[in-house]
């Protein structure tokens, strides 16, 4: 909300800067995002720091406040006037312009009622008004169209109010007006945008921030006369009201000005509506909005003429739900369905309003207006919140109704209202206020203890401070026994009944008011709870860092996907390997590839590969993240996955080997995992030919723990692959489940003792049939080697001449060492010829002399 | 001396003094000191002499043997004087050649910050918590003091799934309650643990705002936990994160599920609070939202409000990660851009 400082002044006095009481009300709550100066300079306040603003300072001695005694004919020009101003000085001076609101004046001689101006002296700096760009000029004198002119009265363009070049500003007479005064004194100002947190209903008014001003400086509040001059006869003959839902609407006034004259307001009230935003209207529309910001009560004028009308006599106004299929035109002119929760404002003809949110157009202001019916309601926010979602209205009255409005204030909001009303339009105001109010709040009223409020605090304030800090707030208070009883004041809802959380409201407001700043800061003293051992935290991290130092990336991903890249996993004609379970869907996605969380990381990891691959020779990628099964629990399961992805050239070109490297391939995969379950001193796995239809049918495997299937690696199919655009280079992908890696690790693993006896080692090559696989022969090996056998490690593997077709050399380097004692080449022969044999009998080998 | 020794003597200095590099002197060893040696072939004819010129023969050979080993042993380190004198000499490199370079992993830079923020809270007692990531209304809103229609929920744009009364967690806070309930034993046993996690908001994705973003919740329960230890506890905080005196502010502010809710501020670590572009010209920098546990949040975690006290705060890892590095779109972190990753 925009704030104007000189607004809140009529409420309450400031005397400190500007600068300092932004920084107050922030840390008090009401966060200020924005100044915006009006010829006023920006001050320097220690401790505060602010944007350098750079708008146009007005000087005290060249910008001046002067009355525009009269407009005189131009001799040379029609669409030129000539102004003819006092500024204080001694004589009067005229500034040629072509103000097109001044031409009115023209001729008429001197102008009575005064009108004032603002008045720019030679030498003055203001903005070029015919500028699209802003660019400061100074006033310097010239002929215009043969006569001579060094100054001029400004638009509001030129002071930098606001974008209004069209005419200039005029101001219409107040007796405090002295010519030649500065403009700064009279116009000057500074606009606070102030952001709300929705606790701060209260606040959305001047009246509302003043307030808070008034409650942080520590001063007494200057409220405006709620008392109205009435003339006519009683209200309650001229209209009735019938409330049907007080749990909606616990509270609607009336009042009714007649004869009044519908024009546009002054001078004073459209620069106030335009420094808050707001485009003035004519003087009962304004009135509406103004008391919606001054005081945060919303107002509704309804042209009395067209109720009497409608009702054929003194209209009653019925606040009701909608009957089947009511339908209501808006003043924006939209032809509404009402929802069946959407409080009407109706007369016995029909509906005529929104409660709280819009009002019709058939009974709307208009100039030929003659006699206001002013309503000022309370209405049930959450009901107001439901009727904005749904008819997506927002108006000035939604966003305080839908944030809760006091019923107290209702009576405040006819009265003020009618009363400027009838101030800025004449006519007679009916005698009293039709009131129905059948739903009053309680009062609340909180006892706390300050001791209560010591220790929660964490210091050691006086019972009199806090008493004080919440006076200041309005507070009715009463101490007795150490504890202090606060009745709330009657435009606060936000004071809860329940005895605990009402003390956790007055401990905010003490400690707000005390500021925050003042709390000291201290250890936690208190009881530390029962440690307990993360394993999980620790383990995953665990498994993040091993991949790291094997040289992976760690991705996240979105944890969203949709079915059909899912489907895209899932080769033709194939049946699908992902997990059997529902999506959790989205209803509300922020666009549409991105409407249920995954199953698989395995898509999002294509993904990321394909987004790279444009600029990344090499990928080796992993993430650990969840998936989301929904069964037939309320919640899914969530799954944490890891993946793994390998794509692209084994090494990084170098001019070394040139850019010719291999690729990397299923090997490389299968070394990263064995090296991941090797750090997690995870021994009893295996393989075993993987059934994944997103993996190519023969390169690729499932991993089990303990012989329980945790996951599947291997070569992405290459039709999936394709349709990933991952074309160029083999895609190795893994996905394994971390609940067993977590599982299954051993952080208690016994450490092997430093062997010191030599070992010995020899080589063996073996001719088996190509078909034999190669576990199954070092299997037989470490089998048949026994205890002395340390190591068994495959070094070549050839087909071809000499070896027959059909066949294949497996060759091993053996280590045999022994524990306890030196082994001779006698116990290193016997253990070969144990091999030798075995490989003979169990694999049909022959051994490759 | 035995003419024989007198030959091979000369023979074999001779070759020594032609040996240029290790492999010929050791051919040389070989050839004249090894097993089958020249050497070793005279100590084979002593057999065969006369028995009294045996001894004298004998000595010779052996004479000649040492003399032989000592010579070598005087070119082997000649030998090896001048291979390093030449390989210092010549032995030059283009030191400007590029390197080759190594394969290095790296951490995704959330992590990195997570485990930031995991250190430092665990050094003052906080312990890890994990939670739902898809919750249940009740958990996101209704137990944290936010009922349905509640002006706050505004605050927050929900992704909502087929199953009305289940939701994408907007922020960790339903962590809290899950948390009273499983460790608070009935609301008896005090509790201090950060919450983690992935949180999701319906929103147009842009430089400053993404539908998915991690949070790091933390949660104090105790008989007498105080607003002044909110205070110094995430003072400590940004002292250990931010490594700096830096000034920490405190504004009032609101959270439906604290109260007295605060925001936390600390002086801008890029410009020391003079203002920059980052601070927007303030000198500040937000970086928590916290408070006092709300007395209906405390009853709903099962502790009895009106002894048990608690604070929370709530923390954007993404966002901070950003300030430090000085990364301009969001995006970023799950782009997974390589060239991205690889800066951390």
């Amino acid at each position: 909300m925009l704030v104007p400082i000189s607004w809140i002044k009529d409420y309450v006095d400031i005397d400190i800067p500007v600068e300092l009481l932004a920084e107050k009300l922030t840390v008090a709550g009401l966060e200020v995002v924005h100044l915006k100066y009006i010829g006023l300079p920006q001050a320097e306040v220690p401790g505060v720091r602010m944007p350098r603003s750079d708008h146009l300072v007005w000087d005290r001695e060249k910008l001046l406040l002067a009355r525009i005694v009269e407009v005189k004919t131009h001799p040379n020009a029609d669409k030129l006037v000539l102004a003819m101003v006092d500024y204080g000085g001694d004589e009067l001076e005229q500034c040629v312009t072509g103000a097109s609101n001044l031409f009115e004046y023209k001729g008429q001689g001197e102008i009575n009622p005064p009108i004032w101006g603002a008045f720019a002296m030679e030498g003055a700096r203001v903005w070029d008004g015919h500028s699209d760009k802003p660019r400061l000029m100074t006033l310097k004198g010239k002929e215009l169209r043969g006569i001579y002119n060094k100054s001029m009265v400004c638009s509001e363009k030129e002071l930098g109010i606001s974008d209004e070049h069209e005419g200039v500003i005029i101001l219409d007479h107040e007796e405090r007006y002295v010519a030649g005064a500065p403009l700064a004194d009279i116009l000057g100002d500074v606009v606070f945008d102030i952001e709300f947190t929705p606790n701060l209903a209260r606040c959305f008014s001047m009246i509302g921030v003043a307030r808070e001003v008034a409650a942080i400086l520590g001063v007494e509040m200057r409220y405006p006369s709620f008392e109205f001059v009435a003339g006519g006869g009683p209200i309650e003959e001229q209209v009735k009201i019938d409330i049907r839902e007080p749990e909606l609407n616990p509270r609607f006034t009336l009042t009714l000005l007649r004869d009044t004259e519908v024009k546009p307001s002054p001078f004073w009230m459209r620069h106030r509506l335009r420094l808050i935003g707001q485009r003035p209207r004519n003087n009962i529309v304004d009135v509406t909005n103004y008391i919606t910001f001054e005081l945060g009560q919303p107002l509704h004028a309804f042209d009395y003429d067209k109720l009497l009308d409608r009702a054929g006599g003194p209209p009653t106004i019925i606040t009701r739900l909608p009957e089947a299929g009511e339908r209501l035109e808006t003043l924006d002119g939209l032809a509404r369905d009402l929802g069946v929760e959407t409080i009407l404002v109706a007369d016995t003809a029909g509906a005529l309003a929104i409660g709280g949110v819009m009002g019709g157009g058939e009974t709307e202001i208009s100039e030929s207006t003659r006699n206001v019916l002013l309503e000022a309601a309370a209405w049930n926010n959450i009901s107001v919140r439901k009727t904005i979602k749904e008819q997506r209205i927002h108006t000035e009255a939604s966003a305080r109704f839908s944030r809760g409005v006091h019923p107290s204030q209702s009576i405040l909001g006819s009265s003020r209202g009618i009363e400027l009303m009838r101030q800025l339009g004449g006519g007679t105001v009916a005698a009293g206020v039709v009131d129905a109010y059948p739903l009053r709040p309680e009062t609340v009223t909180v006892a706390v203890p300050i001791e209560r409020i010591n220790a929660l605090l964490g210091m050691d304030i006086e019972i009199d401070q806090a008493v004080d800090a919440l006076r200041r707030l309005e507070f009715e208070t009463r101490v007795s026994d150490d504890v202090i009883h606060a009745t709330a004041p009657d435009h606060r809802l936000d004071i809860s009944p329940d005895p605990v959380v009402g003390r956790a409201d007055l401990l905010e407001e003490i400690a707000r008011m005390l500021g925050y700043d003042r709390i000291p800061e201290t250890i936690m003293a208190d009881e530390m709870p029962p440690q307990r051992e993360n394993t999980s935290v620790f383990i995953e991290e665990r498994v993040r860092d091993i991949l790291v130092g094997l040289g992976l990336y760690e991705v996240i991903n979105y944890r969203f996907t949709n079915r059909e890249t899912e489907a895209m996993l899932v080769p033709d004609g194939l049946p699908s390997s992902l997990p059997d379970a529902e999506y959790v869907e989205i209803v509300n996605p922020s666009a549409s590839e991105r409407n249920v969380l995954r199953h698989t990381l395995m898509a999002n990891m294509l993904e990321t590969a394909a987004n790279n691959a444009r600029y990344q020779k090499t990928q080796q990628l992993f993430e650990i993240g969840k998936v989301y099964l929904q069964r037939n629990a309320v919640l899914p399961e969530e799954s944490m996955r890891l993946g793994i992805l390998l794509t692209g050239a084994r090494d990084q070109p170098t001019w070394r080997i040139g850019d010719a490297g291999d690729a990397l391939d299923f090997y490389d995969l299968k070394g990263v995992i064995e090296s991941l379950l090797g750090a997690l001193h995870i021994d009893d796995f295996s393989y075993e030919r993987a059934t994944h239809s997103s993996f190519h049918p023969g390169r690729s495997a499932n991993l089990l723990l303990r012989r329980v299937q945790v996951g599947a690696f291997g070569e992405i199919h290459p039709q999936v692959g394709q349709r990933f655009r991952l074309t160029d280079s083999k895609v190795f992908y893994a996905e394994l489940e971390v609940a067993p890696l977590l599982r299954y690790q051993q952080r208690l693993h016994k450490i092997e003792p430093l062997l010191t006896t030599p070992a010995i080692l020899e080589d063996i090559a073996l001719i088996v049939d190509a078909d034999v696989a190669a576990n199954e022969v070092e299997r037989v090996i470490r089998q048949a080697g026994g205890r002395l056998l340390k190591d068994v490690t495959l070094f070549d593997i050839y087909t071809g001449d000499p070896i027959p077709p059909g066949k294949k050399s497996l060759a091993y380097s053996l280590t045999y060492q022994d524990p306890e004692r030196t082994l001779t080449d006698k116990n290193a022969a016997r253990a070969r010829k144990k091999i030798v044999g075995a490989a003979r009998r169990r694999l049909r080998a022959e051994l490759r002399s | 001396m035995s003419q024989t020794v007198e030959v091979l003597r000369h023979q074999a200095l001779d070759k020594l003094d032609k040996t240029t590099d290790s492999d010929e002197l050791a051919q040389w060893r070989s050839r004249y000191l090894g097993r089958k040696g020249a050497v070793g072939a005279l100590f084979g004819t002593i057999g065969k002499l006369p028995k009294e010129e045996r001894a004298a023969f004998g000595q010779q050979v052996n004479a000649l043997q040492s003399e032989l080993q000592k010579a070598f042993e005087e070119r082997e380190q000649l030998i090896r004087e001048q291979l390093l004198a030449q390989d210092l000499e010549e032995g030059e490199i283009d030191i400007t050649l590029p390197a080759y370079p190594r394969q290095m992993g790296g951490l995704h830079p959330a992590t990195r910050t997570h485990r930031e923020f995991q250190t430092i809270w665990a050094e003052m007692g906080f312990q890890v918590y994990q939670s739902h990531d898809v919750e249940e209304d009740d958990f996101n809103f209704t137990l944290l003091n936010l009922p349905p229609h509640h002006p706050a929920r505004d605050m927050q744009d929900t992704f909502y799934t087929t199953n009305p009364r289940v939701l994408l967690r907007t922020h960790t806070s339903p962590g809290q309650i899950r948390a009273m309930r499983e460790l608070g034993e009935g609301g008896s046993k005090p509790i201090r643990v950060i919450l983690p996690g992935m949180c999701y908001r319906q929103e147009q994705v842009t430089a400053r705002s993404e539908i998915q973003f991690t949070q790091v919740e933390g949660l104090a329960i105790g008989r007498n936990i105080r607003m002044s230890d909110l205070k110094g506890t995430i003072s400590e905080f940004a002292k250990r994160m931010f490594n700096t005196n830096a000034k920490v502010r405190y504004r009032a502010s609101y959270f439906p599920f604290t109260e007295p809710s605060m925001e936390v501020d600390i002086e801008c670590f890029l410009c020391d609070g003079e203002g920059c572009r980052v601070c927007k010209y303030t000198g500040w920098l937000e970086i928590a939202g916290s408070g006092m546990v709300h007395p209906t949040v405390l009853r709903n975690g099962g502790y009895d409000p009106s002894v048990w006290s608690g604070f929370a705060f709530g923390m954007g890892p993404e966002r901070i990660t950003m300030l430090k590095h000085g990364i301009q779109d969001i995006r970023y972190f799950w782009g997974n851009d390589l060239r991205f990753l690889k800066q951390f």
